[in-house]
């Protein structure tokens, strides 16, 4: 696929490849110009929507600001900070965002290869199980939630009846166990289907040789799938975890982050609407954004992953 | 694409794997259905087949503007940010996938950064934005944000489709004497058109799904979403929890995402992987 992307590429570039600034030919400026052009539409949308509210909530964090007493604002410099992070509540809903983004991803990595593997092995019926498994990746995530809810309340719900008419959403860890399944059954398919395009890369000829020179089925998983999908895997994690760092909607619905379950875009969330706290709001969606930054430094930086669309860049 | 010589242990092995998948998969989504038809004094029966079936969840939110309204907007607004978004990020993406021009780079790092960008950081800026110009409980209100989070994946879905098109077909129609817009309507059009399906679908169930949004720049009926819509249904006495009727309300606006998927499966898992992985 990459090297007719790179012919196409070049046959689209007829223009002179040097950086000499000052001779760029009239055609190559008019592509320049038409490049621009066709960007900027979508440009102007993503920084009015993202860069500028950043800013604006980098600002706000330094102010206090509770729209229940509008005449009290004032700039209090990095007060905001201090407070939320010596405040039990960020903690509390970092630890739980931190275990819920572990477990989740982690474990539908494992069964994301699994449903892979199916998917890739299956002889008959694969569209079926296809179409089965993206009804999960596009479900509403609330509609999906509330049938959590309902399945695991006592007395009416099949699991709660299946396990002894359990009330897990009533206590912390088992309410933190049903949003970790919640999140695995709605994230499971799209990270099979992202395995499922890594496992098609790796040469059916390597794991025959393989085969043929005596290589268990687990060896030639560990030695040669794994390796080769390596790639694939980091982009699914990298993904995955960011997605899962700024889970709302299923805790929402399902313990609204009620005995300690809320994660920290609940928190955020409570600040602003039922606190009113423009400025701790703020404060704790700037941290947030740090938090995220920092996973995907991580992931880019320490693992190698390749960022999405930089093959594009260097070509 | 598998290995030839199958057994039948092996072929039933992945066979019940199949049943599992699908059942693990359909299970939950089941319970919804049975729990939307059941009556009242039903619901409080765990067992998955109704006991006592009725229609009249469904009755009950199709014949009052709590849902129904929601279930407008949630079309409407839907549908207005994907076919922005779909336009905007169509230019775009030709301009990455078939001219150079500095800054391209520059572009899908925004785009990269946009997509893993924790929606709740924005939500506070945003909401005291929009109130200021009025903006707030408004559909731009919500169009607006749904059409920056859909450019990114729009950019990186249709870049990828793009890039595969042949486009010396333009040249070579061109040769044969057509004019510059016949080449485009009759031979690029065409080419393009699928990729642009994908990616219209995948934006729209973005912005289907969303929730957190819908939740926190609407205030009444007039805007708010069916996803939003749902927390604010009433049972039949002040005590007594809407079960009924919040399950009829996620069956239908489930329906539209089985539809999309029994039709554009392959669409679907064709622009997810496009994005993520390059080949």
């Amino acid at each position: 696929m990459s090297a007719t992307t790179e012919v196409t590429a070049g046959t689209a570039a007829d223009q002179p490849t040097k950086k000499g600034k000052p001779q760029l030919s009239e055609g190559a400026r008019a592509e320049r110009r038409l490049g621009w052009m066709l960007c900027a539409p979508a440009v102007i949308v993503m920084i009015a929507v993202t860069g500028y509210p950043l800013i604006y909530a980098l600002w706000l964090s330094l102010e206090r600001y509770n729209l229940e007493f509008p005449q009290n604002i004032k700039f209090i410099g990095f007060s905001n900070y201090g407070a939320v992070l010596t405040s039990p509540y960020w903690w509390q809903a970092l630890k739980v965002t931190v275990i819920i983004t572990v477990f989740s991803v982690s474990i539908s990595l494992v069964l994301g290869m699994l449903l892979a593997f199916v998917m890739y092995r299956t002889l008959f019926g694969r569209g079926t199980v296809r179409t089965a498994s993206l009804v999960p990746y596009g479900i509403v995530t609330v509609a999906a939630a509330y049938g959590w809810q309902y399945a695991w309340t006592p007395g009416q719900g099949y699991l709660s009846a299946l396990f002894n008419d359990s009330a897990p959403l009533t206590s912390e860890v088992k309410a933190i166990a049903v949003i970790i399944v919640a999140e695995i059954w709605k994230t499971t398919p799209f990270m099979g289907l992202l395995l499922l395009a890594g496992l098609s890369l790796v040469p059916e000829d390597l794991q025959k040789a393989a085969k043929v020179d005596g290589a268990t089925a687990w060896q030639r998983f560990t030695k040669i799938t794994l390796p080769l999908m390596k790639p694939a895997i980091l982009v699914a994690l990298l993904f995955r975890t960011l997605d899962s760092f700024r889970i709302f909607d299923n805790i929402f619905i399902l313990t609204a982050g009620a005995n300690n379950t809320g994660s920290v875009s609940i928190l955020g969330y409570d600040n602003l609407f039922n606190a009113l706290n423009l400025g701790i709001g703020s404060t704790i969606s700037v941290l947030i954004f740090i938090c995220v930054a920092i996973i995907a430094i991580l992931f880019i930086k320490g693992f190698g992953t390749a960022a999405p669309g930089t093959d594009i860049e260097t070509r | 694409m598998a290995a030839v010589t199958t057994t039948p242990r092996q072929k039933f092995g992945w066979g019940s794997a199949n049943f599992v998948v699908i059942a693990l998969a359909l299970i939950p989504v089941l319970w919804m259905v049975s729990l939307s038809f059941k009556t009242p004094a039903a619901i409080l029966d765990p067992s998955f087949i109704p006991a006592s079936w009725t229609l009249g969840n469904y009755h009950q939110i199709l014949s009052t503007s709590q849902f129904l309204q929601p279930l407008i907007n949630s079309i409407g607004i839907g549908l207005i940010a994907t076919l922005i978004a779909v336009i905007l990020a169509s230019m775009a993406a030709y301009a990455v996938a078939r001219l150079r021009f500095p800054g391209k780079s520059v572009l899908i790092g925004m785009a990269l950064l946009i997509a893993i960008f924790p929606q709740i950081a924005l939500v506070t800026p945003l909401f005291n934005i929009e109130r200021s110009l009025g903006l707030f409980n408004t559909w731009p209100g919500l169009i607006i944000p749904y059409i920056a989070f859909g450019l990114p994946l729009g950019i990186y879905v249709l870049s990828a489709f793009f890039r595969e098109i042949p486009w010396e077909l333009e040249k070579a129609a061109k040769v044969d004497g057509a004019t510059p817009f016949q080449a485009f309507i009759r031979v690029i059009a065409p080419l393009a058109a699928p990729g642009m399906v994908t990616t219209a679908i995948l934006v729209f169930l973005a912005c289907w799904n969303d929730f957190l949004f819908a939740i926190s720049f609407t205030s009444t009926i007039s805007s708010r979403t069916a996803p939003a819509a749902m927390e604010y249904f009433s049972g039949s006495s002040q005590f007594t929890v809407p079960t009924g009727p919040i399950a009829a309300a996620a069956v239908v606006i489930t329906i539209p995402i089985i539809i999309f998927v029994l039709f554009f499966q392959r669409r679907i898992v064709a622009g997810l992987t496009s994005g993520a992985v390059k080949g």
